[in-house]
Formats: structure tokens, C-alpha cells, sequence
């Protein structure tokens, strides 16, 4: 019984309710009910989350790092995409 | 304090030894385990198990009233005044080996501690809620696991077979009550092994079942752990346990 024989999982933990779930890291396990188990054990030791997605590494589509000039340079100069042209009151907190 | 019965320092000890031995058995799987994410599974387990043993001796030297703390209770006893159960002192084996041990274990820990909620004690009452959250994770991981090496290969499943019958003759005397088991259930304090035994032996034949194993034939079962008469593995398991603080009492680090 080696790593090699099962298959990678990402893992998404959730803090806490109303929060998103976040990716924090992945395992190796023979199904999805194992890889819920060892993302229990493996991520949520020191009381992290109180629900976990799991999902096979190879059905994540991932955008290439060859493409990162064409699809993210171009939103660099569109500074008028940022909501950084209001004036907002002193009151105002929390933006 | 209330007043307890005669005996029940000794029914405490039988609740922390299972758990300090099986904790500090599972302890040796540290940095062994077949993968990394079960090498942290099993270690998480052992270390609920020995914080489990720290707070059920702790009580324990409370309730003996003579001044002996968790740490005196676990480090200067000998082997004969060890009463957890035979199964628990068991060796790890191999994998499948463990965790057949651990299912035996879990299936009846989880019953016991099930019955000890409703203790007259309220101490103990708490303690066997809390530790019943960390079971019945035991005893889902260990059934996964049965199930899973049971109903697996050819060769998975002649080991868990092999494993469950050498292992057998240790698994009748979780249930079997002696006279102290008696006397702490007529006080309202302790459990209901009677009442255990066919839920557990209910459980057991389930996930046998699903993990196509069969149940070995009737045998001689041993007995004798509760009553601090052990196999010849405790001796070994304290004097790794134990060597530091008998060479140096009160060692902290």
C-alpha cells in the first residue's frame, strides 16, 4: 500500500459558518469518504473547521501560468474598475 | 466529597489503564504508519485516548484520597496493579492487526461509555460525555477500516481474518462482569455489562459481516486483566512507559 496507488485530493475547510470554504492543502486517499477522513485528521486537528469539501485533484480545470499575460496584465490599467473615485464620508467605517 | 463505595478506585483504574495502555500500544505507530495521513489518524486517537486516561486517573487518585496524582498513578504501579483488559495490551503487529484490536476495543468503549452517562456520578457522568464524542470517531474510523481491508484483496483479507481470530479470545472478557462490575452498577455507578454485551455483539458481527469476515468459532476466552492478572506484554509496555520516572522521580520537562 503506497501513496502512489491513491489518487490526490484538494481540500476546502470552512471556518465557520458564513464563511467561504478555503482551499488548505490536499491528501492522498482511495475515495471520497477516506479523503473526508483524513482531511479531519490531517487538517481540522486544532479545532479549524466545521465542515470540509474534498474533491479529486484531476477535476480541477486550472487556468496556465503561460497565459497570465493575456488574461490578467490588461485589468492593470483599468484603473476606473476600482470603486476608488467616491469621496466617502468620515463615518463611514468597514470599507 | 460524597462518599463512594469501596472498589471504586479500582473501577476507575479499569476505565484509565484500557485507556492509557491502548494509547500509549497506538503511540508506537508514530512516524510508522502506512501513509502519512494514517500515521496522523491513529495518532490523533492515541492521544485522546491518553488525555482520556489523564483525566479518569486523576480522579481516580482524588477519589483513593491518598494524595497520588495521575502522573504517580500512571509511572509507580506495577503490572498486577495494572486492570485494564488483555485485548488493549495486545501487540501492534501490523496494521491490520491494530486495527482489528482497535474495533474490538472501540465497538465495546463506545457501549461502556454510552451506560456511563448515566452514572450517579457526576464526574464520571461528564468524563464518559466528552470521551463519547472522541469514540464514536474510533470506532467509525476502525469499522472504515475493517470493512475496507476485510473486502479488500486476497491477501488484505486473509490478514484481517488471521488477525480477528488470534485476537478472539480477548474479546470475552470486555462484556463478562465480575464482582466489582456488580457491586458498582448495584451503586448506580458504573455500567450495565449485561446490557452491553448483546448491542456489542450486535455491532460486531455488522461490520464482520460487511467486511466478509467470518466470525470465529466459540472458544476458550481469557480472562483476567480487570483483575490485575496480565500477558506477559504489560511488563514490557510499562517498563518502556514507566523508565524514565523510575530512574527519575518527578522529572519534568
Amino acid at each position: 500500500m503506497t501513496n502512489q496507488d491513491w489518487p490526490l485530493w484538494e481540500v476546502f475547510i470552512r471556518a465557520k459558518n458564513g464563511l467561504d470554504h478555503k482551499h488548505v492543502g490536499s491528501l492522498h486517499a482511495a475515495d471520497a469518504q477516506m479523503a473526508i477522513e483524513n482531511a479531519r485528521d490531517v487538517y481540522t486537528r486544532r479545532s479549524e473547521g466545521v465542515s470540509i469539501w474534498v474533491v479529486e485533484s484531476k477535476y480541477i480545470t486550472a487556468s496556465s501560468p503561460d497565459q497570465k499575460d493575456s488574461l490578467f496584465d490588461p485589468a492593470d490599467d483599468k484603473v476606473y474598475r476600482h470603486p476608488t473615485f467616491y469621496h466617502l464620508p468620515d463615518e463611514v467605517k468597514h470599507i | 466529597m460524597t462518599q463512594f463505595p469501596d472498589g471504586y478506585f479500582n473501577y476507575l483504574l479499569r476505565l484509565g489503564d484500557n485507556a492509557l495502555i491502548l494509547g500509549q500500544r497506538l503511540s508506537k505507530w508514530c512516524g510508522h504508519g502506512p501513509v502519512l495521513e494514517q500515521d496522523i489518524a491513529l495518532t490523533n486517537i492515541a492521544l485522546d485516548l491518553v488525555g482520556q486516561a489523564r483525566s479518569v486517573l486523576a480522579y481516580a487518585g482524588e477519589i483513593e484520597g491518598r494524595g497520588r496524582s495521575e502522573d504517580d498513578l500512571a509511572y509507580f504501579r506495577n503490572a498486577q496493579e495494572f486492570y485494564n483488559v488483555l485485548l488493549v495490551e495486545q501487540p501492534n503487529e501490523h496494521w491490520g492487526h491494530t486495527i482489528v484490536r482497535q474495533f474490538l476495543f472501540d465497538a465495546f468503549h463506545y457501549y461502556l461509555l454510552q451506560e456511563l452517562t448515566h452514572s450517579q456520578d457526576a464526574q464520571l457522568k461528564a468524563m464518559a460525555e466528552k470521551s463519547l464524542k472522541e469514540v464514536t470517531y474510533h470506532l467509525r474510523f476502525s469499522s472504515e477500516w475493517m470493512i475496507r481491508l476485510g473486502d479488500g484483496t486476497d491477501l488484505s483479507h486473509q490478514k484481517m481474518q488471521d488477525a480477528i481470530n488470534e485476537l478472539w479470545m480477548y474479546s470475552g472478557e470486555l462484556c463478562t462482569p465480575d464482582a466489582l462490575d456488580t457491586a458498582m452498577l448495584e451503586a448506580d455507578l458504573g455500567a450495565n455489562l449485561q446490557r452491553i454485551k448483546p448491542l456489542y455483539d450486535s455491532k460486531v458481527a455488522e461490520v464482520l459481516r460487511e467486511a466478509t469476515l467470518s466470525t470465529p468459532a466459540q472458544t476458550w476466552m481469557q480472562q483476567g486483566g480487570k483483575q490485575g492478572r496480565h500477558t506477559e506484554y504489560l511488563d514490557y509496555i510499562l517498563a518502556e512507559m514507566q523508565q524514565v520516572q523510575r530512574a527519575m522521580p518527578g522529572l519534568n520537562w
